[in-house]
């Protein structure tokens, strides 16, 4: 394996995550609801994940765990801010604070224990071709599952009526609840696919990218994928464009570090948080392009009248 | 089958308004109970020992109001914030910024001794602050650009910075390799309120104070007038010749002194000296202080006291219950949501119907 497939592979390990919450927020957006409880769910997925593998021996249970305690979650802050039209500000961080301290509860016996590792892919012929091999056939199940959603989600998003539908709520939810759609049913399933993605990008770093338990182990990712909905200006196939960029960003400062260029480490792992803050200047100075992709209704209640 | 139907009252209800902080710790003291029962403990024991047993001695007192001081700064300060629709999550970031720089003086020129050394510390605290807010801020009016994303981003960095420091350049020489700054000199701590008693310091006085200056300023000044009519409808605001954007700067600046005011107090008052970490979380923990409160800075003031119990009853229940520490952070994010969700009782009737009745009336 030469270096350059492996910082490739490595910096796909570090994107996926990033672009399968990314993916969850974006649809969730779309819809016109900002989940603020990206981390939270991340965590609470990456803590389930973790949990039930060690339990079960099995990865792949761990994975569907972690997608299930991810909607699970998800519906706590559905119910809140859909049902009782709670200010989804508020609600997401509320969930946010909730799951990093339920899964720091939750996890404390599994600190230091050896996690459960999601084998990787291997066809044989096909994963030994040199240079590409690795890369194309070699990699992580959950690798492929986040270049699946890419696929799909654009599909579904920009090819299908339910897609139309859905981006009809988040742009004008007044005019679609008038033309019979059911803004607050179709919500419901958008934040509700979001908790999956999440709960989904958690089991990745607890089963593949580091197969252990870490009390916050998510550090600031789900935030990240945040941004990345905002610098993809709202479409599937930027935010994978983004992802692999952060990966390359963290992975970059990581050897960087290794190698021992004379910057501390302190300042080279706080590059993913800056490289955020400049992108995010850099997109929304842009006021046009914002402007004609945030969907309208995005963060505003919905009192349907009858 | 049976659906929740949610509709607006006319009028938003008085009764709810100051009804809801109690039906929301109502509720989660019922949480708390279902949770200690699963996890096996006697539910009544358990509450007790978590928020009525460390009411009853005077040295946990002073550690209530040790850990409530943070509390109420940052959350008085993000109070101003919220109500004009600044959503400023980056407290904690600001309060280590403030514990930073307030903390130059006694690190990088301990023999810099007198009465003035304190009251500088804390105006550095504030300024130190400060600064950090107005990144945000400046993003926000200048480039449009999401404060609550950026804010949160300089958390990660501001935790780092001060590991960086407190490993390398501001490391104590004599602190056999421990993280750790120099102790502060006598002149470059906070004094006790009641040294005899316990540990609580001036910091608290100071909160008190901040919380009821602020609530002085929304409640009875024009500037409050602006910040809530802006928070409400940007638009109603321009209309009066408001600016956006001026607001912006000065709830975070507002804000972002108070956190680093807490900062240094902290540092100085509680901890002595800087330490990798200085927090435990206090910045965040603030956010639901400040809804508790109702976002009335005299609501913080009850509502900090609340949240500091919830602390000090997590350390109470690990020693005499064996439930981990970290439960308190369960019941704080549990109060958030119920805080919440009570909220919306002021604005929207909630009731519940079932299909039959429904269909029942249509016929009618």
């Amino acid at each position: 394996m030469t270096m350059f497939e492996a910082i490739l592979l490595t910096v796909a390990t570090a994107a996926t995550p990033l672009l399968i919450a990314a993916l969850g927020e974006l649809v969730v957006e779309r819809s016109g609801v900002l989940n603020l409880g990206v981390e939270g769910m991340m965590v609470m997925g990456a803590v389930t994940g973790f949990a039930v593998a060690q339990y079960t021996g099995s990865a792949w249970l761990g994975m569907f765990a972690a997608i299930l305690a991810g909607a699970a979650f998800s519906l706590l802050f559905g119910f809140l801010t859909l049902t009782l039209i709670t200010n989804q500000v508020a609600t997401g961080l509320a969930l946010t604070l909730l799951g990093l301290g339920a899964s720091a509860m939750i996890g404390e016996s599994f600190v230091g224990l050896p996690g459960v590792r999601m084998d990787s892919l291997y066809i044989q012929g096909l994963t030994d071709i040199p240079y590409v091999g690795k890369v194309l056939f070699g990699q992580d199940p959950i690798f492929y599952i986040s270049i699946l959603l890419t696929i799909g989600v654009a599909w579904f998003l920009f090819r299908t009526r339910a897609g139309l539908t859905l981006r009809a709520v988040g742009d004008n939810h007044t005019s679609a609840h008038a033309l019979g759609v059911p803004v607050v049913r179709i919500r419901y399933l958008a934040v509700i696919f979001g908790g999956a993605c999440a709960g989904l990008a958690g089991a990745q770093l607890s089963l593949v990218y580091v197969p252990q338990w870490v009390e916050n182990m998510t550090s600031g990712r789900g935030w990240i994928a945040l941004a990345l909905v905002v610098f993809a200006s709202w479409r599937p196939w930027r935010i994978l464009a983004g992802a692999y960029l952060f990966g390359a960003v963290t992975i970059g400062q990581l050897h960087a570090q290794a190698l021992g260029i004379g910057v501390p480490s302190q300042f080279m792992s706080s590059l993913p948080y800056l490289a955020t803050i400049i992108v995010l200047v850099l997109i929304s100075r842009n006021k046009r392009l914002t402007l004609m992709n945030t969907p309208t209704s995005l963060g505003k209640p919905f009192v349907p009248d009858r | 089958m049976m659906r929740i139907e949610i509709v607006k009252r006319p009028q938003h209800s008085v009764l709810f308004s100051a009804l809801s902080p109690f039906i929301a710790l109502f509720l989660t003291l019922i949480a708390g109970a279902i949770l200690f029962s699963v996890l096996g403990k006697n539910p009544i024991s358990a509450l007790y020992s978590y928020f009525i047993e460390p009411l009853t001695e005077v040295w946990s007192i002073h550690e209530l109001l040790v850990k409530a001081a943070p509390l109420i700064l940052i959350a008085v300060g993000l109070s101003v914030c919220f109500l004009s629709n600044n959503w400023n999550i980056g407290a904690e970031g600001q309060f280590i910024a403030g514990g930073i720089a307030g903390s130059i003086l006694p690190v990088v020129f301990p023999d810099f001794q007198g009465w003035y050394v304190l009251p500088i510390m804390l105006l550095l605290g504030m300024a130190g602050g400060m600064a950090y807010a107005t990144i945000p801020a400046f993003l926000k009016v200048r480039f449009n650009t999401n404060e609550i994303l950026t804010s949160l981003m300089l958390v990660y960095v501001a935790q780092l910075f001060l590991d960086w420091l407190v490993r390398g350049p501001w490391r104590n020489p004599q602190g056999y390799n421990f993280p750790e700054t120099v102790q502060f000199s006598d002149s470059a701590i906070l004094p006790a309120i009641w040294p005899d008693s316990g540990r609580a310091h001036w910091g608290f006085a100071l909160a008190i104070i901040a919380a009821v200056v602020v609530w002085f300023m929304l409640s009875r000044t024009l500037n409050g007038f602006e910040i809530k009519v802006l928070g409400r409808s940007s638009r109603a605001g321009r209309f009066a010749g408001f600016s956006a954007g001026r607001l912006t700067f000065f709830a975070f600046l507002v804000s972002g002194a108070l956190a680093g005011l807490a900062g240094i107090a902290e540092v100085s008052g509680a901890v002595g000296q800087l330490r990798t970490s200085i927090s435990p979380g206090y910045g965040f923990t603030a956010i639901i202080v400040a809804f508790l409160g109702r976002l009335n800075p005299l609501g913080i003031i009850a509502a900090g006291l609340v949240l500091a119990l919830s602390y000090l009853g997590g350390e109470a229940a690990q020693i005499s219950l064996g439930i981990s520490e970290k439960s308190a952070r369960i019941f704080q994010g549990i109060i958030l949501f119920f805080v919440l969700a009570s909220d919306s009782l002021i604005y929207y009737r909630i009731r519940i119907v079932s299909r039959l009745s429904e269909t029942a009336l249509k016929g009618a």
